[in-house]
């Protein structure tokens, strides 16, 4: 029987809350159901028929229409999930073994029918949501009694795949996926002709075809999204690949020079990076991209980006629990009108640019808050070029023991014979395809079944067991995360640290039946967790996972016969060597060609105000505050925050950010990004150089230490077929040798995402492209031996002196500024190792002194826009003056908005100018003028250049976050 | 009620309840714990379905925490399901642990909780602007409960996206005049200092906490476990000559020392 229960506020509102019960409760259960769903002193529960009632009683509107907004078949609907838990636990559930509820929206209108038709369309998202509209008549409406089941046809389990093909077939089963018996592709394998030409090989020496699944396995396991084949294979004379010569080349040599003072732990091996916090703790870091999903869903997208990467904490060694969240979003503006589709027929068109940057924002918001791990670090970017692929990065810190007795928990290893046990959530067709759909372009043949939904609390549960019981009662072996290939990647890469497993696929729980087995081997269901558990443990484990409301499963058993075996009701449907499988990938050689980048330079307005240039510039949205951002997300959970995102009384956002995760230590963990696409229009070896240097400046600024500190790089590329794009890529990952290995800051964990490009058509169906500005993302994490010596960036009292540390070059080129003026430019900014180490190091002693009283790392914008940020921060105005500061800048648009790298501007307190200049006096700075209390903001060069207040900067800089609230 | 009064100078042993997504539980043992330094207090997390399975175990506990978090992903309304699943399984337990003279706080999550569970007045619903706030707040005290001994105003954190406190006229007046409005929103030195409005989510009456059990069941929006060190409060920065020591402990003190000869009934309590 179906039923509806609908939940609405008492006094009347716009919208009321559905659930449809498809089950055999009597009335009465229905009824008891009904009341725990409501709140009494708010709300109103009907059953099956609704009374509309508009808000105050029914005084203010009559209702024409009403919009009901539920999901698609299939989407996780976590609402539903808990209604069904509830019912469970009220209801008894011996008599009603099966039953489902549906949740839905519904929103009540006072429009006309076309209007709200229009309407609907911005309240959802037609790939995983439905809407229907019903009119409202003597204020009743009657929606149909259908639940949104998934039903799929019979079909063929297990398909042989002929490879005796022509070389254009190949192409295609490679491209456009296996086809299936009523002539339609599966969707991507991403596999390119000498790929398949190897799988052809292989199975032709076995005298086989392959199964769909193998295949399918194949093509997840060396996807590029896994293999990240273009940092993998020899590029020019580079033989060993750009990631073993150039990230982990680095990184081993920094390890060398430190010696016993090496801080990395487990680099590069496992699913995050882990260095010591003290002698009892890891911290580990992990920065994640999930851009195609987000384009597709944004909210979505976001929200399992997130979860994903705390999966990647959880999967750290034995399991590190997440202590910290970070997100970096790149967008297109909210107000970019373009109309854009996937697909000739404009039938598909993407989401436009402000309800992609709402979604990713939420995504964040609720992956975030709902699993109690504060979100601490973020950014916002805007670029025209980021309207195809909006960028969406999700980090995540984790804490975990040194070890447990005699353990040492970062390290794991599956022993054969040990169960193969999946946790978590159950498989359905979610994600199908997404880790080979992210190694290609997005375009109308994107398959929908690659968006997902997160459930954070089936995932909260899972990690509080594992994380907070299951470890510390040394109960598995080893752990790993169901993300990109699903089960096919987790237990094919599991099996590598025994040599085999061999698993029973009919077992995996499933949300509903009628999947082939293909489908749930590579699923990227989320909220799931393979681990390997001892024979002798699994009772204990199983009961302790199930008293927390955890499912678990064993679906095999870690095997040593060197093989990936996978079994469909007791018939053997996969059997893959173990050395095929993870290595049989063909290296390619890849080469670059050489590129010249020559941009327009800007022309320069004469005698235009700096005023309001400066002015312009602290509104622009790569510069301005994101308090709006900022203050959604709980970054005060687990009682940890230090240096918060938003800092003093104008709330100013932070370039660093600091937490205890440890209570009962002192010790923090810092952290900081670096990003400049629009640098990299320019040169991406600077580009780099700038990113890298950036993200140390803002931890060194705020207290941080260059001893203590390591790094991640995010790659997202464009087009990474193109020669030149890869040339650029090259000189990219150079400059991150250079500097990381300069700095003595070692790369403990990385990602990259090398294929964001768009094609489709305009609003008049003609072809377009949009590819990425290439983007490198650095994100640095440090320890801070004492909390209670770290820096906020706002200025704290007047009468402070104001000074400048490192020298201002001309180089407006990518800058903020020029960008203002709609050029590009060519004088980017580079990066003086050896003057800014000096910097640095003399910062650091000087804030260990506690002489410092204030301290901003000077970045996008320029000297001006620092000035500004930090006065907006203290409420303070200041009168300075640029005359004379050390550096080859000129003219006054040179010194206040070049973003020449390696600066840093501080105040001192009056008594502790002395002690300070003596630790400076080595490094070039300019003691530039006072913070003042009138409010005033004047900056002199020859003459007055800048003359404003800090009251009106203040609005400026909080005008889009006012705007978007 | 209880009438036999056991010699007041006991270590209290605490319980902190978890599970389904209740995340502040650790932090929440920890401010009890350091509140309790002294005498060696143990907080003990418990989670729920460990509860259900040995409701006995509650006799032992003198004070109950409902910390904060997202139980059900506040799926169907902010604490409904929790409080559901506590009521079904646990309620003549709950009524008895009432009935002695015992402590029950709830905290963000907590306090949705148990205002589903009825023991205290009134609901919370969305927050006026409907979207999820994380700042620091002010608070005046004016209710009578062990838990606010000591304490008149106070500035703590907030974090929610249902913490609209609603109740009706008529409860209004007869729990303000029986002093069970344990705080309300006020513009202090932390909205002077960011230029914030003192009511964060549109609650009746600037209402951030309330009381029940003549001030042995408190329940609050602010988080003060978040406000046990000095580097929490936003404006240590400007002022770090301070105690390490955050405001926000006093709470916890306080319920640790209602089980000390100094627990003094002008504070409410027992009954």
């Amino acid at each position: 029987m179906i039923s509806r229960i609908f939940v609405m506020l008492k006094n009347g509102a716009t919208r009321a809350d559905s659930y449809l019960i498809d089950s055999k409760f009597l009335k009465k259960e229905l009824i008891k159901l009904a009341e725990a769903l409501t709140n009494p002193i708010l709300e109103n529960f009907s059953i099956n028929n609704l009374e509309v009632l508009p808000p105050n009683g029914g005084k203010t509107s009559k209702f024409t229409y009403a919009i009901e907004i539920g999901f698609k078949p299939g989407v996780t609907d976590n609402v539903g999930h808990t209604v069904e838990e509830i019912a469970r636990d009220l209801l008894g559930v011996k008599k009603n073994p099966d039953f489902h509820v549906y949740t839905s929206k519904i929103v009540f209108i006072s429009l006309s029918k076309k209007d709200a038709e229009k309407y609907a369309l911005t309240l959802y998202n037609p790939l995983i949501e439905k809407s229907l509209i019903v009119p409202v008549k003597n204020k009743k409406i009657s929606l149909p009694k259908k639940v949104p089941k998934v039903v799929l046809k019979k079909r063929k389990p297990v398909i042989n795949v002929s490879l005796k093909v022509s070389d254009e077939e190949l192409i295609k089963i490679g491209k456009e996926g296996i086809k299936d018996g009523d002539g339609t592709r599966r969707g991507p394998l991403a596999l390119d002709l000498a790929s398949m030409k190897t799988i052809q090989g292989y199975f032709k020496k076995l005298k086989r075809s392959p199964t769909d699944i193998e295949l399918e396995s194949l093509a997840q396991t060396w996807s590029e999204h896994c293999k990240h084949t273009i940092f993998a294979n020899p590029i020019d004379n580079i033989k060993d690949g750009l990631y073993k010569t150039y990230i982990k080349g680095a990184t081993n040599l920094i390890r060398k020079q430190k010696g016993k003072n090496d801080f990395c732990v487990s680099v590069f091996s496992d699913n995050s990076g882990g260095i010591i916090f003290d002698k009892d703790y890891l911290i580990t870091h992990k920065v994640e991209t999930h851009n195609s999903p987000s384009a597709l869903d944004p909210f979505g997208g976001a929200i399992t980006g997130i979860g994903g990467v705390n999966r990647d904490a959880i999967g750290f060694g034995l399991g590190a629990k997440p202590v910290a969240n970070t997100y970096g979003f790149c967008l297109a503006p909210p107000d970019e009108k373009r109309k854009l589709f996937r697909d000739k027929d404009r039938t598909q068109a993407l989401l436009p640019a402000k309800r992609i940057m709402e979604g990713v924002i939420k995504g964040i918001n609720v992956g975030g808050n709902c699993s109690g791990i504060p979100t601490l670090s973020g950014f916002i970017k805007f670029d025209d070029r980021f309207r195809g692929k909006p960028l969406v990065f999700a980090g995540t810190v984790g804490l975990i023991p040194r070890k447990n007795g005699s353990k040492l928990l970062h390290e794991k290893k599956a022993r054969v014979g040990d169960y193969i046990v999946m946790v978590g959530g159950k498989v359905g067709l979610d994600g199908i395809h997404g880790a080979t759909f992210s190694s290609v372009t997005l375009d109308s043949t994107s398959p929908a079944t690659a968006v997902q939904i997160g459930d954070p609390i089936t995932q909260k549960k899972l990690s509080d067991a594992i994380v907070k019981e299951a470890r510390g009662l040394n109960l598995y072996n080893s752990i790993t995360d169901d993300g990109a290939g699903g089960l096919s990647c987790s237990v094919a890469e599991m099996a590598k640290e025994c040599g085999g497993a061999k698993v029973m696929l009919e077992k995996v729980p499933l949300k509903y039946p009628g999947l082939r087995p293909w489908e749930i081997w590579i699923s990227e269901s989320q909220e799931r967790m393979t681990l390997s558990v001892p024979k002798k443990k699994w009772k204990k484990f199983n009961e302790l996972m199930k008293s927390r409301g955890v499912e678990a499963t064993v679906i095999g058993k870690f095997t040593n016969s060197g093989n990936c075996v996978v079994n469909y009701k007791g018939k053997k449907i996969m059997d893959l060597d173990m050395e095929f499988l993870h290595n049989g990938l063909p290296k390619q050689h890849l080469t670059t060609i050489p590129y010249l980048q020559n941009n327009k330079e800007p022309q320069i307005p004469k005698n235009s105000s700096l005023t309001k240039t400066l002015e312009n510039l602290l509104g622009n949205n790569n510069i301005s505050g994101f308090s709006y951002i900022s203050q959604q997300y709980d970054h005060e959970v687990q009682a940890s925050s230090v240096l918060k995102p938003l800092s003093g009384r104008g709330r100013i956002n932070t370039d660093a950010q600091v937490f205890r995760p440890v209570l009962s230590s002192e010790k923090g963990v810092i952290l900081s990004t670096g990003v400049y696409p629009s640098y990299g229009d320019i040169n991406t070896y600077y580009m780099a150089a700038c990113a890298l240097d950036t993200a140390i400046r803002n931890i060194i600024a705020s207290g941080g230490s260059l001893s203590n500190l390591a790094i991640l790089d995010n790659f997202c590329w464009c087009s990474s077929y193109d020669k030149t794009r890869l040339a650029q890529l090259v000189d990219a990952v150079k400059a991150c040798y250079d500097y990381g290995v300069g700095y003595g800051t070692p790369f403990i964990s990385g990602k990259d995402s090398m294929f964001n490009d768009f094609r489709g058509y305009d609003e008049k169906g003609n072809p377009i492209a949009i590819s990425i500005p290439p983007t490198l993302l650095i994100s640095a994490i440090g320890v801070v031996p004492d909390i209670y010596k770290i820096i906020s960036p706002e200025f704290k009292n007047v009468g402070d002196v104001i000074y400048l540390l490192g020298k201002t070059d001309d180089e407006l080129g990518g800058s903020e500024y020029y960008k203002s003026l709609k050029a590009v430019g060519n004088d980017v900014p580079k990066v003086n190792l050896e003057k800014n180490l000096k910097t640095y190091l003399a910062l650091e002693r000087a804030i260990q002194k506690e002489l410092v009283a204030s301290s901003i790392s000077v970045t996008s914008g320029g000297l001006a826009i620092a000035l500004a940020k930090t006065c907006v921060g203290g409420m303070l105005g200041c009168n300075i003056s640029v005359r004379g500061m050390p550096g080859s800048s000129k003219s006054a648009d040179a010194k206040l908005f070049s973003e020449s790298q390696g600066r840093i501007l501080v105040s001192i307190s009056p008594q502790n100018i002395s002690a300070f200049e003596k630790i400076i006096k080595n490094i070039p700075y300019a003691k530039m003028g006072k913070v003042v209390k009138d409010g005033k903001f004047t900056i002199t060069d020859k003459t007055k250049i800048v003359k404003t207040d800090v009251k009106k900067l203040y609005k400026i800089y909080h005008r889009f976050s006012e705007k978007m609230k | 009620m209880e009438k036999k009064n056991k010699s007041k100078n006991k270590k209290p042993k605490i319980i902190v309840l978890s599970g389904y997504g209740l995340n502040c539980e650790e932090e929440t043992k920890f401010a009890f714990e350091s509140a309790g330094a002294k005498k060696n207090v143990r907080a003990d997390i418990v989670h729920i379905n460990d509860l259900i399975a040995k409701p006995r175990m509650l006799q032992k506990y003198d004070v109950m925490a409902f910390p904060g978090g997202f139980s059900y992903g506040d799926d169907t309304g902010s604490g409904k399901a929790y409080a559901n699943k506590f009521k079904n399984y646990l309620a003549k337990e709950l009524e008895e642990f009432l009935a002695r003279d015992t402590l029950v706080i709830g905290i963000c999550n907590g306090f949705q909780i148990i205002t589903n569970l009825g023991i205290l007045p009134g609901a919370l619903t969305y927050n006026k602007n409907g979207r999820y706030l994380d700042r620091w707040v002010d608070l005046k005290v004016t209710g009578r409960s062990p838990w606010l001994k000591d304490i008149k105003k106070i500035s703590l954190p907030i974090a929610h996206g249902e913490g609209h406190y609603v109740i009706s006229p008529k409860e209004y007046k007869k729990i303000q005049k029986d002093k069970q409005i344990a705080f309300k929103y006020i513009k202090g030195e932390i909205c002077k200092f960011q230029n914030l409005e003192h009511n964060p989510n549109g609650s009746d009456y600037d209402i951030a906490g309330v009381l029940a059990y003549n001030g042995r069941v408190l329940g609050l929006m602010p988080h003060p476990e978040r406000a046990m060190f000095s580097h929490q409060n936003p404006l240590w920065h400007i002022n770090k000559n301070t105690p390490k020591e955050g405001r926000g402990l006093q709470v916890f003190k306080n319920a640790i020392n209602y089980f000390s000869a100094r627990g003094g009934s002008a504070y409410g309590g027992k009954k």
